[in-house]
């Protein structure tokens, strides 16, 4: 079943054409590889997915249905979340309020509505636990290793029941362990029917968990194939331009 | 076996974060506010003992009011300077709102109807200062140093820059609002305690508090996350011309009058009061206990420098001074933090 399927989306940033024309579908359970150059557009794509930027023209649609996300808010409700590539912390704040930005916990106490701290370091706790992480929910992220930090960011991802999670480049600070831990648990998500776009620039790690991968190159999409059918030297070559499409 | 296991964990995830979290006493020294509090109680004790002008029920009474106004618009500018903003033009907030109380009042409407067009003048400023810098991007500085300008303009236009203090039918009332004791306390320190209680509430218990924090703290990344950054500083704004807006009405109460200077260069207190405070200028960091103990500390010197004959000139020298002294003291922090 297709779950995301995005149509012609094109979006500028003034005179700078980030996506051109760019079409994709993901199905329930599959894990994508989305690479290329920097700059070749890639965030931009997952942002948009995201509902932090409206493309400039094209469509896109959830499981069928016409989708315009007038924020992050919109896409997670949609069963959408995602880890920034800069991971969007702010180092002033605890790993648990980190963790639940944007969608803090609150209880009723009369006629107030308070934050709940305890339901959110607990729940921080156990989703850092099952992340193999040494992150402690009531840590400042101000003192926290990039490992840990990237924990923070994926940890986001656990809070809901989400039907699609887009990773921008998830292992770009972590240790091996831990780059073994994030595969693992995309290959638990695929286990769970959850859809992954992968942005990686790790061509081992694309190869050994998506199930297909897609080339963008300065905005265009050049490739969209099944890893069995590729090869990391192909896809190094379309990402380099050596091949125009494949 | 496990369950050993598991308690073994638990026990050794207790001791570590007991060692980075510390001593209950160690987190207290570490606290600006906490050295601030001490300075101040100290400032207060020796004050006593070398004068014997300190301690009369007459000072310590013109001490805790004036301290009650510089502490309520201090809580305001803390929660401003919180998300990495500033606001110059509380000072000139004071009067706008003192003089639509009392041009309202002296025309011969009740307390009641002028107090709430004061307030909403004054939230009028706010929106203003918000919409400039949340959706025009105007940077804060420049925003509130121009309205600084443009509200105290008004006042003048407004009273054609004459002295206000007849009050019309509810006059008593007015006075005994800003003016008035009940158990020996001042009534502006009543307020003072309620609206810090209540920002300290919001600060921590609030999502409106986390998310000012996080705007502070990473104003990308609260975008990212879905936070409504623009509102939530429109709404910052607001609340510190709200609290300005509160000290206006309630300082003409105690004056029995208005002149077009009240308020004037009272931005340069505040921010003080809050940078003492240990709320810090870059953003993401401050509480309202900190506003009341800076505005507490700030007002006891400046009347320490009365009482021992200093001239009253010095005073900008000192309050200068201190804000300088407060940043440093940070920047000396975080430097040896990095370290
Ligand atoms: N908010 C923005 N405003 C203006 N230009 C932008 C913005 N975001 C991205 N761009 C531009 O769009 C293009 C694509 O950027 P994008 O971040 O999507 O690349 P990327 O593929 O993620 O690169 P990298 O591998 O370096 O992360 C770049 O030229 C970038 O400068
Ligand atoms: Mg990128």
């Amino acid at each position: 079943m297709t779950v995301l399927a995005l149509s012609g989306v094109s979006k500028h940033f003034g005179a700078i054409q980030a996506l051109s024309d760019v079409s994709l579908t993901l199905r329930s359970g599959e894990v994508v590889g989305l690479m290329g150059d920097n700059g070749a557009g890639k965030s931009t794509l997952v942002k948009i997915v995201a509902g932090n930027y409206p493309p400039s023209s094209g469509e896109m649609t959830i499981e069928g249905r016409n989708v315009h996300f007038s924020g992050p808010a919109d896409a997670r409700s949609a069963g959408i979340e995602i880890v920034y590539q800069d991971l969007a912390l702010c180092d002033n704040l605890t790993a648990a309020a980190n963790v639940y930005l944007g969608r803090e916990l609150t209880k009723r106490m009369g006629p107030l509505r308070l934050l709940n701290y305890k339901a959110m370091y607990d729940r921080a706790g156990e989703l850092f636990a099952e992340l193999k992480s040494e992150t402690r929910p009531r840590d400042l992220v101000r003192r926290m290793s990039g490992g840990q930090r990237q924990a923070v960011a994926i940890a986001r991802t656990r809070l809901s029941e989400p039907k699609i999670v887009l990773m921008d480049e998830p292992t770009a600070a972590i240790s091996v362990r831990q780059v073994a831990e994030v595969l693992n648990l995309i290959r638990r998500l695929r286990d769970h029917g959850i859809s992954v776009v992968l942005i990686s620039h790790r061509m081992p790690d694309v190869f050994s968990v998506c199930d297909r991968i897609v080339v963008l190159r300065r905005g265009t999409k050049v490739a969209d194939k099944a890893v069995e059918q590729s090869s990391p030297e192909e896809v190094t070559a379309l990402i380099t331009g050596a091949i125009e499409t494949a | 076996m496990a369950r050993e296991e598991v308690g073994m964990v638990t026990s050794l995830e207790d001791a570590i974060s007991r060692q980075t979290h510390g001593h209950p006493l160690s987190w207290l020294t570490s606290r600006q506010t906490f050295w601030v509090f001490l300075a101040a109680v100290i400032a207060c004790v020796t004050l006593s003992l070398v004068t014997d002008t300190f301690a009369t029920e007459r000072n310590l009474f013109n001490v805790t009011r004036n301290f009650a106004f510089v502490g309520i618009v201090a809580l305001g500018m803390t929660a401003v300077i919180i998300i990495g903003g500033i606001d110059l033009s509380v000072g000139s907030v004071v009067v706008l709102s003192a003089m639509v109380t009392g041009m309202t009042m002296a025309a011969g409407y009740p307390i009641y109807l002028a107090v709430p067009l004061a307030l909403a003048a004054s939230l009028a400023v706010g929106l203003f200062n918000g919409v400039m810098v949340a959706f025009l991007k105007v940077p804060p500085f420049v925003v509130t140093l121009g309205v600084l300008s443009v509200a105290r303009s008004l006042a003048m236009v407004l009273s054609d820059n004459k002295m206000v203090y007849q009050f019309g039918p509810d006059h008593q009332a007015l006075l005994t609002l800003g003016g008035g004791s009940t158990l020996g306390i001042p009534h502006p320190v009543y307020f003072l305690v309620v609206l810090a209680l209540g920002t300290g509430y919001f600060f921590r218990w609030t999502r409106w508090g986390r998310h000012i924090f996080a705007i502070g703290g990473n104003e990308q990344a609260a975008t990212l996350t879905g936070i409504p950054v623009r509102s939530v500083k429109i709404s910052v704004y607001m609340f510190a011309s709200l609290m300005a807006g509160i000290t206006g009405v309630l300082e003409v109460g105690w004056l029995g009058g208005v002149t077009t200077n009240l308020g004037q260069s009272m931005e340069l207190s505040v921010i003080a009061a809050a940078v003492i405070g240990g709320a810090n200028l870059a953003g993401g960091i401050g509480t309202a206990f900190g506003a009341v103990v800076g505005a507490a500390l700030i007002e006891v010197i400046r009347n320490s420098l009365i009482l021992l004959g200093i001239s009253t000139f010095w005073q900008g020298t000192f309050v200068g001074s201190f804000i300088i002294i407060a940043v440093l003291f940070d920047r000396l922090r975080v430097s040896r933090a990095n370290d």
